[in-house]
């Protein structure tokens, strides 16, 4: 029994297919989804993704979100998802420098809304620069 | 009888109007493609989001979290996502009159808005505003979830029963419905004209309990705020698209009307001018005639 996977973040859908197994960063670290799975929700933290199917393995940044699994479909809702092969390092570096000057220039108590934007921001650029440099050294 | 020289001038004015008419209806179209892109791509998210919520409700003890449960209030809350600006035919208009006619079940609602419009139907139906929203366009998901927040702290007061929201729905480019969706307690609602719910899914966990990684608690802690801001924010750009699509539409009528009137205009010119003419033929054959 194949197991469907899809990932949508608010701008698009990212994925949707069938695949033989999906590794994701999950609430309590490293969770594989393989088809027939127990039904599982659980939240999705900032982090690397793994998609096998037939052998190849593709891996993906992912955000924060939530992830759905039943038997035979995986949801992931998250606010970001990007192919390692399209993670630009340099852009990125460049963010994750914006956002930690950004972090530093806000006062600590105010603007709460922001200060969680740039944190989230911070996640999202490290779990990129993470998975970029790890394919690199390999 | 007006003369030749009133219809030239009239044929001017008309002339100029569809010139203005048109130029508004080609940034409307070009803002109505973004728009449009941008409440479909969102819509998805939206959608699955919505499923899986309302999935996990059924399945959820009551009292788990504050969202799944009507406050304890008799207030209602509303949200009502109008547009800025006018000249988008009657757009406002029908919604205004869904809020009218719709039956909340009680006399004390309170108001939050989103756009100039909408301040300004409910200080002229005389009810109470509690807050209004200014965003820009196009709208940034930042400045929706102040909205979102807004609306979460008021529920969580207590103090309101339900919240609701009345935006236009956007389904394509000519069709735009009001609508009036219950967002908290958290239910499914209504986004780009269809609630999706594919049975497949429906029968696939209609039996089978959820296990929740590390709680149901923590999960629903950091998923239903999200959930909220993110429906909102969804129902903020199908009002969008809905706004400028009834614009583009109003103005591309608006166009063709001022053409038609241009044609009537310069045929009813032509004819008094060729009736001018052949008046003053007639003037000098007469005279030629009474010489000889």
């Amino acid at each position: 029994m194949p197991l469907k996977l899809e990932i949508v973040t608010p701008e698009a859908r990212i994925f949707s297919d069938e695949v033989d197994t999906v590794v994701l960063p999950g609430y309590e670290g490293e969770m594989g989804v393989l088809a027939a799975h127990a039904n599982l929700v659980t939240t999705l933290l900032p982090g690397e993704l793994r998609i096998t199917k037939g052998g190849k393995t593709t891996e993906m940044a992912v955000g924060e979100g939530l992830v759905e699994v039943t038997g035979t479909v995986t949801r992931i809702l998250t606010d970001m998802a990007i192919d390692a092969d399209k993670i630009d390092e340099k852009a990125v570096e460049e963010a994750l420098a914006r956002a930690q000057k950004s972090l530093a220039d806000l006062k600590p108590g105010e603007q709460q809304e922001e200060v969680a934007a740039v944190m989230a921001m911070i996640q999202r650029s490290t779990a990129q620069l993470h998975l970029k440099r790890k394919r690199k050294t390999v | 009888m007006p003369s030749t020289r009133d219809i030239r001038r009239r044929i001017k004015s008309v002339k100029n109007t569809a010139q203005i008419t048109k130029a508004m209806q080609l940034v409307a179209a070009a803002k109505m493609k973004k728009a449009q892109d941008q409440a479909a791509n969102g819509r998805h998210y939206a959608e699955l989001l919505n499923k899986v919520l309302v999935n996990l409700k059924e399945k959820a003890e009551e009292g788990l979290h504050p969202f799944f449960s009507e406050g304890k209030g008799g207030k209602l809350l509303v949200l009502l996502v109008s547009s800025d600006k006018g000249l988008c035919g009657a757009l406002n208009t029908n919604l205004f009159k869904k809020l009218i006619t719709t039956d909340f079940g009680t006399e004390d609602v309170d108001y939050v808005t989103i756009g100039k419009k909408g301040v300004q139907a409910i200080n002229r139906l005389r009810r109470h505003l509690l807050a209004d929203f200014p965003i820009k366009d196009p709208a940034k998901f930042a400045e929706v979830r102040g909205v979102g927040r807004f609306l979460q702290e008021k529920f969580l007061t207590g103090e309101y029963k339900k919240v609701l929201v009345v935006f236009n729905n956007f389904i394509n480019t000519v069709t735009v419905v009001p609508t009036v969706e219950q967002i908290l307690p958290v239910n499914p609602v209504t986004l780009g004209g269809k609630r999706d719910f594919a049975p497949e899914i429906e029968t696939a966990t209609a039996s089978t309990e959820y296990t929740f990684e590390p709680s149901a608690a923590v999960v629903f802690e950091t998923v239903l705020p999200q959930y909220v801001n993110d429906t909102v924010y969804q129902m903020v750009l199908e009002s969008r698209a809905s706004e400028h699509s009834s614009r583009m539409v109003a103005m591309k009528n608006a166009t063709d009307n001022a053409k038609q009137m241009i044609k009537d205009l310069s045929l009813e010119y032509n004819k008094l001018r060729q009736a001018a003419i052949t008046n003053e033929l007639l003037e000098i054959t007469t005279a030629k005639m009474a010489l000889e």
